[in-house]
């Protein structure tokens, strides 16, 4: 297993977000997280790589256990990689920048080395002419695939992707899919917390349905969209199809 | 009313002095204001308690009243310092307690979506202070730092008051020989003016040189 994630419990308050949710991920998968909103699917992306710490539960990344109080977080965090919502991109440097920095000063790379590696990332998300604009001069959908860009320079294990294309307009949600699907296709291994049914359909080799803290089902697209065990999966899955169509793939 | 050429080089005499105050200053309170409000900002419970003692302490009694602590009341203790160390401590130690307050206003202005993406990165935080945080909160902080900046220039004129023979001083010691009062301190007063004038000229190229393309200047997004 690459990723064992164990009982995570999580509690805002009295709010109990995550209610003992395990899986695991070997290595190559994509596995999409759906459920309604406030389930509790991002903060178990935070609490994988602690940028949320769980309040009980363990988690592991290959034989780390990335929960424990002494891991070297840090270390481990650079291994993951996680894609933002709101992209988060750093507003003062370059997509260039963006892209470099983790190599340069997370990993100690000399400089000509990390901006190779840089642009070589930005043309994988098809962005090595948009290197010198700063965020605030691209598109949303390009300011997302330079965070992709941006997590793959790390070389990570995993890449933890929380809804990426939510808080994109609809014309763009295609181009940071379309990047998404050929990573998948490639065997990074991906754990995707979207709405997008297409890109599960497309690329997932499970998808798990959340509702209130727990896991209430998973399995493979397929039976998921056709045969799924509980109505509540059945029913929110038609639901979302309908929302969002299936345009994705 | 009448006004006297030779005032103009005697007040110039006084101009390095008031330069050096100003600029010595301001420089002490960027690197102990930044302290102070990474302090307030990072820090755990008694780093952040002791920030904010500092801060309020210096904000909420009078500048005169620290310089005269400083350069009268410490000797009393066996530190004795000259009027232009007293001059510069207390002044510097002042304008660190209101930059404190501008650079966390400015950390804290900065979206709490890049500390997480640094973090997601293996950025320790202070990696993430250093590379994503600041570079950000220093641009944002300008516009207000550089009042700050101003102030400190007309502030350092208390300084009259310890014997220091700055701009204000040597305007003092002229006025009290010839007693052209409003005249000269007329001259004083145009001679702050056009110091403020190129400082603050020169702060806001400053602002526009590092704004951020697509963001437009930082006052503007204020």
């Amino acid at each position: 297993m690459l990723l064992r994630v164990e009982d995570i419990h999580k509690q805002y308050g009295k709010d109990k977000v995550l209610c003992g949710v395990s899986f695991g991920m070997k290595k190559g998968e994509t596995k999409v997280i759906i459920g309604p909103s406030g389930t509790g699917k991002s903060t178990l992306l935070r609490c994988i790589n602690r940028l949320t710490p769980a309040d009980q539960g363990r988690v592991w990344l290959e034989e780390e256990e990335i929960t424990h109080t002494r891991a070297s977080i840090n270390k481990i965090r650079a291994q993951i990689g996680f894609v933002f919502q709101s992209f988060n991109l750093f507003a003062h440097l370059t997509a260039l920048g963006n892209v470099r920095i983790g190599p340069l000063k997370v990993k100690g790379m000399k400089k000509d080395a990390a901006t190779k590696l840089a642009m070589e990332e930005l043309e994988r998300v098809g962005l090595s002419d948009k290197a010198d604009a700063y965020p605030a001069e691209l598109s949303g959908g390009q300011q997302q695939r330079v965070s992709i860009a941006r997590a793959l320079a790390m070389f990570p294990k995993l890449i933890l992707f929380d809804e990426p294309t939510s808080a994109l307009d609809p014309e763009l949600i295609g181009e940071v899919l379309e990047v998404m699907v050929s990573l998948a296709k490639e065997g990074m291994t991906m754990l995707v917390v979207t709405h997008e049914m297409g890109f599960a359909r497309a690329v997932a080799d499970e998808i798990i349905f959340m509702e209130n803290g727990v896991i209430v089902e998973q399995g493979e697209p397929k039976q998921m969209f056709t045969n799924a065990v509980h109505a509540r999966t059945g029913e929110f899955l038609n639901k979302i199809s309908e929302l969002y169509g299936e345009t994705s793939e | 009313m009448t006004f006297e050429w030779e005032w103009i080089p005697k007040l110039a005499q006084g101009l390095p002095l008031t330069l050096q105050i100003t600029f010595t200053c301001v420089a002490i309170g960027i690197v102990l204001g930044l302290l102070l409000a990474l302090g307030r900002v990072y820090g755990h419970r008694l780093l952040r308690g002791i920030c904010i003692v500092y801060i309020q302490f210096f904000r909420g009694t009078p500048l005169l009243v620290q310089l005269f602590i400083v350069y009268n009341g410490l000797p009393n203790f066996g530190i004795t310092l000259t009027a232009l160390q007293s001059g510069i401590l207390a002044l510097g130690l002042n304008t660190a307690a209101y930059q404190a307050e501008y650079f966390r206003g400015a950390i804290q202005a900065v979206r709490g979506g890049q500390m997480l993406a640094a973090r997601s990165l293996g950025m320790s935080l202070p990696q993430a202070i250093r590379f994503a945080i600041l570079p950000q909160a220093l641009r944002l902080v300008l516009p207000s730092w550089s009042n700050e900046f101003i102030l400190m220039l007309k502030y350092s004129s208390i300084v009259f008051t310890v014997t220091l023979l700055d701009l204000m001083g040597q305007g003092k010691r002229i006025a009290s020989r010839n007693a052209k009062t409003f005249e000269v301190f007329l001259v004083v007063a145009v001679f702050y003016l056009v110091l403020v004038l190129i400082v603050s000229t020169l702060l806001r190229l400053l602002e526009k040189r590092v704004s951020i393309p697509g963001l437009g200047a930082p006052s503007e997004h204020r």
